[in-house]
């Protein structure tokens, strides 16, 4: 039972280090949406599988939003920018990943330091909580294309969905479905951002557009 | 009775090793659309090699002479070490596993020195691959082990993998799963397969290991590609023991069924070459980096 569990969190590893490790910015976008899918399912795995309404309607939004709509958004603006890799992070993809592996066993310390107030149903999901939020972060300040810093920020919102699943039993639906939206504002003016910054600088590249003073 | 198990262990290691190389390319040549070679080419092979003089260059020293001897009998040690099905083994103590990691590194030391024995540029640059790739797989390997060693409690490899039963993927599925792919990568590394080195071609941008033994011919060839067979077969067991632990209680049984599981990784590893290009010399050690870090989570897995 709590194997099953174990396996999600291990692929959910698997994704972000894969995520840190890879140039092309549409098996990105892919994976990202993978890791949306296998989220949306989650709440139904931690509650063992009771079909209630709330939950169906739940997991089915999240799919939706996270494995669908999203990458379909972030597809569509990568279409039209003309690029497809992630050239010259600031990190290294090796290091990536190798600092990827270091930040995950910070995270296995810090999470059996951590006292919760409720019990989780398996030890593994804080700290896989901790690692989908700290590789986010990573994505965001190690490379240089807005549209890798979004899916960083979508990895961000995933750990911090993951978090919440662990900690609370009965979801408050309201608080999620508001994040959820705030999520996809987000993720909507920052294709057009990113679209207009393509169309004025020819690039999407951040640390280039301190230049725009001159 | 123990002993004669202990011998069987040995002579199915000898005997068998060289078919695993026939399956292999069977798989390929079926799925290219090809007869392909008989199963037991390697076997005629060595018989060939063996009946025919050796040449030896002048510019040679006594490495290059004693290199495939050394490469042949650390091969030999070793199966004394590995256990298949669960037989006894000859040589078990506390720590072995480590022992028969770098036995391995032995032979590969003697094997990129009888390279640079030559003073061919070409064989040198085999060898300076070997050498980087092999550093990369080795972590791969012992982290690995050190993670079933964790789990199970043993750190002697026979002892080891008769404690690794059907019971374990129910406890730690998960770590064993990552376990198992970074064994299958150090496996085609440490054996020169495709993705990590094509095995077929004689271009000097793209082979590893067959670029070490250019210039060796007749005797040694064979005890050097005897040896190769005998070895990927280990690696083979060693993979087998940890993903398919089959233990019914009976020998005869135990055994067979690795030989079956066996011959699978064969037609395995025909599919992976069947199906995938080599990789480029650049994304190698990515490819064993990645296999590094699965080990280390598997570790991390059984740590907690």
């Amino acid at each position: 039972m709590n194997n099953t569990t174990d396996i999600v969190m291990i692929f959910l590893v698997l994704t972000n280090l894969t995520l840190l490790g890879l140039s092309r910015l549409g098996t990105c976008i892919r994976i990202v949406a993978v890791q949306g899918m296998v989220l949306g399912l989650l709440p139904l795995l931690l509650n063992g599988w009771n079909l209630e309404f709330h939950l169906i309607f739940f997991s089915v939004a999240i799919i939706t939003l996270k494995g669908i709509v999203f990458p379909w958004m972030l597809r569509k603006t990568l279409r039209e920018l003309n690029t497809h890799r992630e050239i010259e992070p600031f990190i290294g993809y090796g290091t990536s990943i190798a600092l990827g592996t270091v930040i995950f066993v910070i995270c296995m310390w810090l999470s059996s330091r951590l006292s919760l107030p409720v019990a989780t149903t398996s030890t593994r999901i804080v700290p896989v909580a901790f690692f989908t939020i700290m590789s986010g972060l990573f994505l965001i300040i190690s490379r240089k294309k807005a549209i890798t810093q979004v899916l960083g920020y979508l990895v961000m919102e995933n750990g911090i969905y993951i978090f919440g699943v662990a900690l609370v039993e009965k979801q408050p639906i309201l608080v999620e479905l508001g994040i959820l939206l705030d999520v996809f504002v987000a993720v909507f003016v920052m294709g057009i951002t990113m679209f207009h910054i393509n169309r004025e600088f020819n690039h999407i590249d951040t640390d280039r557009l301190s230049r725009l003073k001159v | 009775m123990m002993f004669i198990l202990k011998l069987f262990n040995v002579i199915i290691a000898l005997a068998a090793a060289p078919l695993l190389l026939g399956i292999i390319n069977r798989t390929k040549a079926t799925f290219a659309g090809r007869t392909g070679q008989p199963l037991l080419q390697l076997y005629y092979d060595i018989w060939k090699l063996l009946r025919k003089g050796t040449v030896y260059s002048r510019s040679i020293s006594w490495i290059f002479r004693i290199g495939p001897v050394i490469g042949l009998s650390v091969v030999l040690i070793v199966t004394a070490i590995i256990p298949i099905g669960g037989l006894p083994t000859f040589i078990s103590f506390k720590g072995d596993l480590i022992f028969f990691a770098y036995l391995f590194g032995l032979s590969r030391f003697f094997t990129v020195l009888m390279a640079m024995d030559t003073g061919s540029s070409f064989e040198g640059m085999g060898a300076s691959r070997e050498v980087t790739f092999s550093t990369l797989s080795e972590p791969a390997l012992l982290i690995g082990l050190a993670a079933v060693a964790k789990y199970t409690g043993y750190i002697s490899l026979s002892q080891m993998f008769s404690s690794v039963n059907l019971g374990v993927w129910l406890n730690a599925g998960p770590a064993f799963v990552l376990v198992g792919f970074a064994f299958l990568t150090v496996f085609l590394t440490e054996n020169s397969r495709i993705p990590i080195d094509d095995p077929n071609t004689h271009l000097e941008l793209t082979m590893i290991h067959e670029v070490m033994i250019l210039d060796h011919s007749g005797p040694d060839l064979a005890m050097i590609l005897y040896g190769a067979a005998v070895k990927m077969w280990l690696l083979g067991v060693i993979l087998i023991d940890i993903v398919v632990p089959v233990h019914s209680g009976n020998v005869l049984l135990d055994v067979l069924a690795a030989m079956f599981f066996m011959v699978l990784l064969a037609v395995v590893v025909g599919i992976i070459e069947s199906s995938m290009a080599r990789l480029r010399l650049l994304y190698v050690p990515q490819l064993l980096v990645g296999a590094t870090i699965l080990s280390i989570l598997a570790l991390i897995l059984v740590l907690r």
